[in-house]
């Protein structure tokens, strides 16, 4: 299992095609939005607050703007008095008593008050971004110091200092899914309760392209366009130009060029971009500005920074009877665009993880603290509840003295469609089968051997596993309105075929590092029965592609790929139409195979680029029956989200002297569900492990008690490397899904959801003989060695 | 990064000229931590004077049972220099060592010594082989050359210009480094040598330091177990030690026992 392995496949589908976009990347030529230059463009620089949390009393730029090549110098004054909107947040959360979620403003620029550090507190432009910089420190901005609270604790403390007024506590909300008595009769009713607290440690994106914008106004035809580092150009289009700026949309273009990874940081609209297109205007010429790199550690928002604490029930046998889930989410200072819905609804609906436990009850506080906003990172909540969740299945286990696969095998849902008490419907799934290649890959049944080496060398040696569920391609739109959802969650897609058979598809889903242009293009392929090198994939430009909602959260292939095949059959449809006339018979009669419409029990065939050409160039034409031309689009909202789920193992070698972990063994056995390209799943499992392992073991974002951010660059805050990796085995179980029309579930996040609690569950299996029961992510060689210590000391007495 | 004048003189007396003329200037060798610092606006010099120009300050060579380093050679040029594999190879291994890849073809042995970074490596080489810093002016014994947190015996217009390592009859560098930066949290030169037993520790302090009860012991048994009969009693307290989010004072005390031993293994 050392890669994912399909049964050859003849056409395009499920071949591992070399991703056709990294000639250009590894060659230098790919274009992100620091390349672009546009003519008479200047250059922006943001004033951010130095303290977490400060009145501002006065802002002095007199200095700063006789300063060399210095244009312009806007505040929080400028942008208030042009009633500029704030940034919007895309998903309403109601409180346990029906009413909504605290919504402060988030001003493109603060006016009064700063809110964490990093927040913009003026903007520069000038010729270049050398001068832009340099004007930045003559500019006298006169703070008053004030409270902060930096951390989940501190923020919920008697008489802690209020984030916001209209926030008493600093709560956000008070949400919760599920049933209470029920929950709470199945506790009493359990022959043990199983506890647990764990925090999801804060975590910050790191995308190897810095966040970048710029904004151009042309007075000519009164139009705005924006580029921007963004996975979602229509949404930020959307957000900008209805809520912030007040632009129409027709006038107002949003282009996403090639973007350097994002991991959900780059979905959500930020001020820089409202920034550079409302200041543009006022200029009269374009402004750039792309972040340093440690302003990216304090301005893009980060990732998990959540609290949790559950119960679960289980009866004398080990099956799961009842949980009780209680959460509190770091939210930041403001309410980031998806914010709110990610420990609530990304996050409660999936604590069934894979497992029939029948009565569950999730609560969750979010709360504002004087630091970045928090939002969705690659997971988005499901590594949370999948954390939670295996690692509360391994204490079970333990407190029964069962085998901790045993107790997983005990409970997993093996009949579907299985509907769980947190409102999900799985469709499909195998646990057992990724469960089994997970322990084949491993080489479980060597382990003990393996263990007894290790111990003979004086190391610790230990496995874990994770048997996890996630949720992808959130939808349909309907449900996820009423549940507060502020925007569509549909994807589009429009096919052209070209007079002479090669394609266009433009696509409503944007690549930033998932290989579309292969993928898409490799499917597009199949259905069209012509060659991949013949289609031509496009995203990332609102004036060139229909309305799309972007990528995030795995949607890509299942919610854009299913919009494309939509298209594609209109286009069959239609072609069949053409043949028909061509072929002098009649509709019914004409067969789709292989590129060409045929008669059916005949030879007689036009092939898709001689329909093509006839739609184009039609002078021997069914004209009364179709229009001319070949192009079809397709809008696909899916009926239910997909489920993808596996097992991961990861067997680690710990060194008791030092506490240092080294990884050994890497395995993950997962359900994608339909593949198209396996080198490109296996690229995503690839990545989406490391950062998996990242959190796992390297990464933390840490705030010291006045909110100064203690992690702001690499000699700090711990970034995975590829020499801290042994090679991963990889493989994949395929159920399909069964309501998209490629059976596919998704793939972009199984990596970073499924492997932490299997790193820990290891880590803490090789501590077991020494009498650890809990370690905190990320589990880093001084937190072992002291767990040793405290182990120790604890039977000595 | 603001601007500057940039300088690339051709002899040491050239360089150190420039810098008594511009007062507002800074000698430049590999840049390794002197462009962070320009990037980040923590430094605003008016004018860098590269040294990497000069001829005299390069080479390797060996002058009876003492190895003798230019202050300009790159660290991945130290950990290659058959020279340096010959004599001290534990001096190789370390300079293999720093930083990564980018870091050894461009750091240099006067830069990263006159930096005086409390995690660096070559702190802990010079120190515990004893060796001599040779400047423009004057020669400088390790036990002199660092003061400070980031402060050496060095005038600001004194030019590193070659490193004296004393041949030991044996020496081994054990290091721990931060997952983030690869820094030393903390790392251990033990080097037995005719006068004695040295045993040096970067990364843990200021600056880099001997460890006299390590020395001691291992003076009156060069094994593993001398150090491991010392127990707690390392003659360092937890609480003089750097104590920061990734490791604490109490950690890198008992690494530096932890890689004591390993450095004393790594020499048997």
């Amino acid at each position: 299992m050392s890669t994912t392995t399909t049964p050859t496949p003849k056409g395009p589908l499920g071949q591992p095609l070399v991703r056709r976009e990294d000639r250009r990347f590894i060659t230098g030529q790919g274009r992100y939005t620091d390349d672009i230059v546009l003519p008479g463009m200047t250059h922006a620089a943001i004033v951010r607050s130095p303290h977490a949390h400060a009145r501002i009393l006065s802002i002095d730029t007199t200095a700063a703007r006789q300063a060399p090549g210095v244009i312009a110098i806007f505040t929080g004054q400028d942008v208030a008095a042009d009633k500029v909107g704030g940034l919007p947040c895309g998903w309403l959360v109601k409180n346990k008593d029906g009413s909504n979620m605290v919504e402060p403003p988030h001003p493109i620029l603060v006016a009064d008050r700063a809110r964490h550090v990093g927040d913009q507190v003026a903007l520069v432009v000038a010729e270049t971004r050398a001068q832009a910089r340099a004007a930045l420190s003559l500019i006298a901005v006169e703070y008053e110091p004030l409270p902060a609270v930096a951390s989940l604790a501190a923020a919920r403390a008697a008489g802690a200092a209020q984030v916001w007024d209209q926030a008493p506590g600093n709560v956000c909300y008070d949400w919760h899914l599920g049933d209470p008595t029920a929950t709470e009769q199945a506790l009493k009713a359990a022959h043990q309760i199983v506890e647990i607290d764990v925090y999801h440690n804060r975590l910050i994106p790191n995308a190897i392209e810095p966040r970048s914008a710029i904004g151009q106004y042309e007075s000519g035809t009164d139009s705005y366009t924006l580029y921007t580092s963004s996975q979602n150009p229509h949404l930020i289009r959307l957000l900008l130009g209805a809520f912030v700026l007040g632009l129409p949309e027709h006038r107002l273009r949003v282009v996403a060029p090639d973007v350097g990874g994002g991991f959900g940081s780059k979905i959500f609209h930020y001020a820089e971009e409202a920034l550079v297109v409302w200041a543009a205007r006022k200029v009269g010429r374009p402004i750039k500005w792309t972040a340093e790199r440690s302003e990216s550690f304090m301005s893009d928002a980060h990732g998990r920074d959540v609290h949790m604490r559950a119960r679960l029930g289980v009866d004398k046998d080990g099956r799961f009877l009842g949980l009780h889930v209680q959460s509190q989410a770091n939210l930041g200072a403001y309410l980031s665009t998806f914010a709110s819905s990610v420990p609530t609804y990304l996050s409660a609906t999936l604590m069934a993880g894979c497992y029939t436990t029948p009565a569950i009850y999730v609560e969750v506080k979010s709360i504002f603290t004087h630091t970045v906003p928090v939002d969705a990172y690659r997971g988005a909540g499901r590594p949370e509840a999948a954390y939670l969740l295996e690692r509360l299945v391994d204490k079970a286990a333990n407190a029964l003295g069962m085998d901790r696969l045993e107790i997983r095998r005990k409970n997993f849902i093996t009949q579907f469609p299985y509907k769980t008490p947190v409102a999900l419907e799985y469709d499909s799934g195998d646990y057992h089968a990724t469960l089994d290649m997970a322990l084949a890959a491993v080489d479980y049944a060597g382990f003990p051997a393996r263990r007894e080496a290790s111990q003979a060398r004086g190391k610790l040696r230990g496995i874990g596993f994770s048997t996890y569920v996630e949720a992808c391609g959130i939808a349909p739109s309907a449900v996820a309105g009423a549940l507060g959802a502020r925007a569509g969650l549909y994807e589009s897609a429009t096919v052209r075929m070209h007079p002479t058979g090669s394609v266009t598809v433009f696509t409503g889903t944007h690549s930033h590092g998932q290989g579309h242009e292969t993928t898409f293009a490799q499917l597009v392929a199949e259905q069209l029965g012509v060659p991949v090198d013949s289609v031509e994939v496009v995203h990332g430009d609102t004036a060139r592609i229909p309305f799309g909602m972007g990528t995030y959260g795995s949607r890509s292939l299942a919610v854009g790929g299913s919009a494309i095949v939509k298209a594609t059959d209109k286009i069959i449809a239609k072609g069949k139409k053409i043949a028909a006339h061509l072929l002098e018979a009649a509709e019914a009669d004409i067969e789709f195979k292989n590129g060409a419409f045929t008669v059916v029990g005949t030879n007689r065939q036009k092939t898709i680029g001689e329909v093509a050409f006839t739609a184009y160039v039609p002078h021997n034409y069914p004209i009364d029956k179709v229009e001319p031309g070949l192009e079809e689009s397709a809008f696909y909202d899916p009926k239910n989200f997909t489920f993808p789920a596996g097992c991961h193992a990861i067997e680690v070698e710990i060194d008791p002297e030092t506490g240092v972990v080294t990884l050994e063994n890497v395995v993950a056995a997962d359900d994608v569900g339909t593949i198209i390209n396996p080198l490109i799943v296996d690229g995503q499992m690839h990545g989406g492990l490391a950062q998996g392992i990242g959190q796992a073991l390297f990464e933390e974002a840490q705030y010291d008690e006045s909110g100064q951010l203690l992690t702001g660059s690499y000699l700090n805050y711990g970034m995975p490397r590829a020499a801290d990796f042994p090679f991963f085995k990889v493989g994949n179980h395929v159920t399909a899904c069964t309501h998209n029309p490629l059976g596919a579930k998704g793939v972009g996040e199984v990596g970073a959801i499924g492997v932490p609690p299997a790193v820990i569950n290891a880590v803490l299996d090789a501590l077991a003989p020494l009498g650890v029961r809990d370690i905190s992510m990320p589990a880093t060689p001084e937190k072992i060695w002291r767990a040793i210590q405290d182990a120790k000391a604890k039977a000595q007495h | 990064m603001r601007d500057f004048n940039f300088h690339r003189p051709a002899s040491v007396a050239e360089a150190v000229g420039l810098l008594r003329k511009h007062s507002g200037g800074k000698f430049l060798a590999g840049g390794q931590s002197l462009l962070p610092v320009l990037k980040l606006d923590m430094a605003d010099p008016s004018d860098l004077i590269s040294l990497s120009g000069i001829a005299e300050l390069r080479g390797i060579r060996v002058e009876g049972n003492t190895l003798i380093i230019g202050a300009g050679m790159r660290h991945a040029e130290v950990a290659q220099s058959p020279e340096v594999q010959r004599t001290i190879p534990g001096l190789a291994r370390l300079a293999d060592h720093i930083g990564d890849a980018q870091v050894r073809n461009r750091g240099t042995l006067g830069g990263s010594l006159a930096h005086a970074d409390p995690a660096a490596d070559y702190p802990a080489a010079i120190v515990a082989l004893n060796g001599t810093v040779q400047t423009d002016r004057r020669t400088i014994a390790a036990d002199d050359f660092f003061t400070g947190l980031f402060e050496t015996a060095l005038r600001p217009d004194e030019v590193i210009t070659a490193v004296r390592f004393p041949v030991p009859t044996r020496c081994a560098y054990a290091k721990f480094g931060s997952h983030a930066s690869k820094y030393a949290l903390v790392g251990v030169m033990v080097a037995k040598t005719a006068d004695g037993v040295r045993v040096a520790v970067t990364g843990a302090g200021p600056y880099a330091f001997r460890a006299a009860a390590l020395e001691t012991a291992l003076g009156q048994s060069f094994s593993v177990a001398a150090i491991e009969a010392l127990g707690e009693n390392l003659g360092v307290r937890a609480d003089d030690l750097n104590n920061t989010a990734e490791a604490s004072g109490a950690y890198r005390k008992h690494l530096i026992a932890v890689l004591a031993k390993r450095a004393v293994a790594a020499c048997l």
